[in-house]
């Protein structure tokens, strides 16, 4: 797992990210670059470690389950692109 | 003039009636019509509404409203484009917002109108608070008052230069790697990330949500104290938020720091640091030292992995965050034949160039094959450096270091090199990845050009009352705070 490896064209299809050529050449040069610095990670063994994805302790929150007021309908559209009939309107997904 | 007092300055003038909120407020804004063509610290500001909310402060004050019950009532404060205030634009930085206006206000800010702030202001940021100059955000850079060919540092440079320039009296920013502490340091001002969870990121646009923090730039440490209180509380909004009780953090500031211990970390002491820088730091610790604090040589020995794991963790996150930026609810849209173009248009339009680099480093380290041998390494490095901490903190109750390596760069200087710009943040990015609390606070000036040099220092998991004791004995004892720099308007 080298940082040539890297496809950017690939990494940008699943961000969903439209890059030009010049941006995909440059950006994948980058972060090739970048990567290789990341590399000095794998000399630590970590063979004993357990991973810390959160810096406290964290215990799952819940609430009661009672309904409680919620942005209105308008102010939850009044930022949209394109709305209509109190929804938001998106390109065709189905055929 | 008003703009230039901190808040316990002003607040005293104003309830001894010497100064109203108006007046204050008044002289904010011309303070900004004055030097904010040149610093840019403000993408935008309402000024009709600011002095609406001043003559409402006056009108309570008159009422009997008093600052035992409203600690910030008529004091103009500023937020950081990336904190949603109620009816105000939102955009991060970033063109990809559009025209959105905030909904609803963020608890932090909710927090500081309940204490009776006049809050107003988008303060400006690298864009989606990803940087260290302010130089990615799309509304233009913001350029640093001590010198106007230089970075502020950032991602929170405007809310840092907004305060060296006497332009507000305090204003909030937030912290992922070290964007309050660095700042603040390249600003000459005081700013302060809390440990993670203490404050809550309700109404924060989320970076990376296991390491943001919002936190306060101010004139002193008393004012920090002061602003740590009123925003800093469990909030049923942000799960990872801690209830853990708010003490009152200026009672902290007894002024007296013998025969505590301060940790000085032997990697940080080290080469790239600007010989400067180190002289200044140098002092500081001597001066702590006669002050009776104890400081020692600690060793903090993941140090050198610190930038590696950072930079895995926070655009993985960030990856994830910014997905939601999609042309669909909110926000700018480029139209498209399907949902996929669309989103790849919008995004590739919308977006700047280190936030495309950041989502997409992002996407591969947690990608199918990549995704134990970068993301899970690197929380698992995350652990051990958070380990390097907790040690060390049953030996000392505070650590010291310099808050950048250098002093403020030039413009342009690193925005060519993306890993030269991450490097430079070393000695902030642990302190997220550990989840402490840290404070960068005046400690010295380099010669020539005069420019501000920043103390570090950090404090255990909500130890922040025993790190605001120890910088604010260190300010007392020295002048640096009152330092200003001199902006030909």
């Amino acid at each position: 797992m080298a940082a040539s490896d890297f496809n950017v064209k690939y990494m940008a299809h699943l961000a969903r990210i439209q890059l030009s050529a010049e941006e995909e050449t440059k950006l994948g040069d980058q972060l090739s670059h970048i990567l290789s610095f990341m590399e000095q990670l794998k000399t630590l063994d970590v063979s004993r470690v357990e991973p810390t994805a959160h810096a406290g302790p964290t215990v799952n929150v819940t609430r009661a389950d009672e309904t409680r007021p919620s942005l209105p309908h308008d102010e939850a559209l009044r930022n949209a692109p394109k709305k209509a009939n109190g929804l938001f309107v998106v390109p065709k997904i189905v055929e | 003039m008003p703009n230039q007092l901190t808040i316990s300055e002003l607040t005293a003038r104003l309830a001894r009636r010497e100064v109203s909120a108006h007046a204050a407020t008044q002289a904010c804004l011309d303070q900004i019509a004055r030097v904010d063509g040149q610093i840019h610290a403000f993408i935008s500001h309402d000024a009709a509404d600011a002095l609406a909310q001043a003559d409402a402060a006056d009108s309570a004050m008159a009422n009997g409203a008093t600052h035992a019950q409203q600690p910030l009532l008529g004091v103009p404060i500023a937020v950081k484009d990336v904190l949603a205030v109620k009816g105000q634009p939102l955009n991060c930085g970033s063109k990809i917002l559009g025209h959105f206006v905030s909904p609803y206000d963020a608890t932090a800010v909710e927090k500081l109108k309940a204490a009776g702030a006049i809050v107003f202001g988008r303060l400006n940021m690298d864009e989606f608070a990803m940087g260290s100059s302010t130089e990615n955000s799309a509304f233009g850079l913001t350029r640093n008052p001590w010198d106007t060919t230089r970075i502020p540092g950032g991602s929170s440079g405007g809310s840092a230069a907004a305060v060296a320039a006497d332009e507000v009296i305090a204003t909030l920013g937030t912290d992922t790697g070290g964007s309050i502490r660095q700042p603040a340091a390249l600003c000459g001002c005081v700013g302060l990330k809390p440990t993670y969870g203490r404050v809550s990121r309700y109404g924060l646009v989320a970076f990376a949500s296991s390491l943001d923090q919002i936190g306060p730039f101010t004139k002193d440490v008393r004012d920090c104290a002061t602003m740590l209180k009123v925003i800093s509380g469990h909030d049923q909004g942000d799960s990872t938020s801690v209830a853990q009780p708010v003490p009152d953090y200026t009672a902290a500031l007894t002024g007296n720091v013998k025969g505590l211990r301060v940790g000085l970390p032997k990697e940080y002491m080290i080469g790239g640091l600007d010989p400067e820088v180190k002289a200044a730091v140098d002092a500081a610790v001597n001066q702590l030292q006669s002050l009776g604090v104890t400081v020692e040589e600690i060793s903090l020995p993941h140090t050198e992995y610190a930038a590696a794991t950072y930079y895995i963790i926070a655009p993985a996150e960030a990856s994830a965050n910014l997905a939601r930026f999609d042309g669909i609810r909110y926000g700018a849209r480029v139209e498209g034949a399907d949902p996929l173009e669309l989103y790849r248009k919008t995004r590739g339009a919308g977006f700047g160039p280190e936030v495309k680099r950041r989502i997409i480093l992002g996407t591969y380290v947690l990608s199918s094959g990549y995704h134990d041998a970068y993301y899970v390494r690197a929380q698992k490095v995350r652990t051990l450096i958070r380990q390097d901490f907790l040690k060390a903190f049953e030996r000392v109750d505070a650590i010291v270091t310099p808050t950048t390596p250098t002093a403020a760069f030039k413009i342009g200087e690193k925005s060519d090199d993306p890993l030269q710009m991450y490097l430079s943040d070393v000695f902030t990015i642990s302190c997220n990845l550990a989840g402490i609390c840290g404070v960068s606070l005046p400690c010295g000036f380099t010669q020539s050009p005069k420019l501000p040099i920043g103390l570090q220092l950090l404090g255990k998991p909500f130890g922040e009352e025993m790190m605001l004791r120890i910088a604010h004995a260190y300010e007392q004892s020295t002048n640096w705070h009152q330092t200003k720099p001199v902006i030909r308007g």
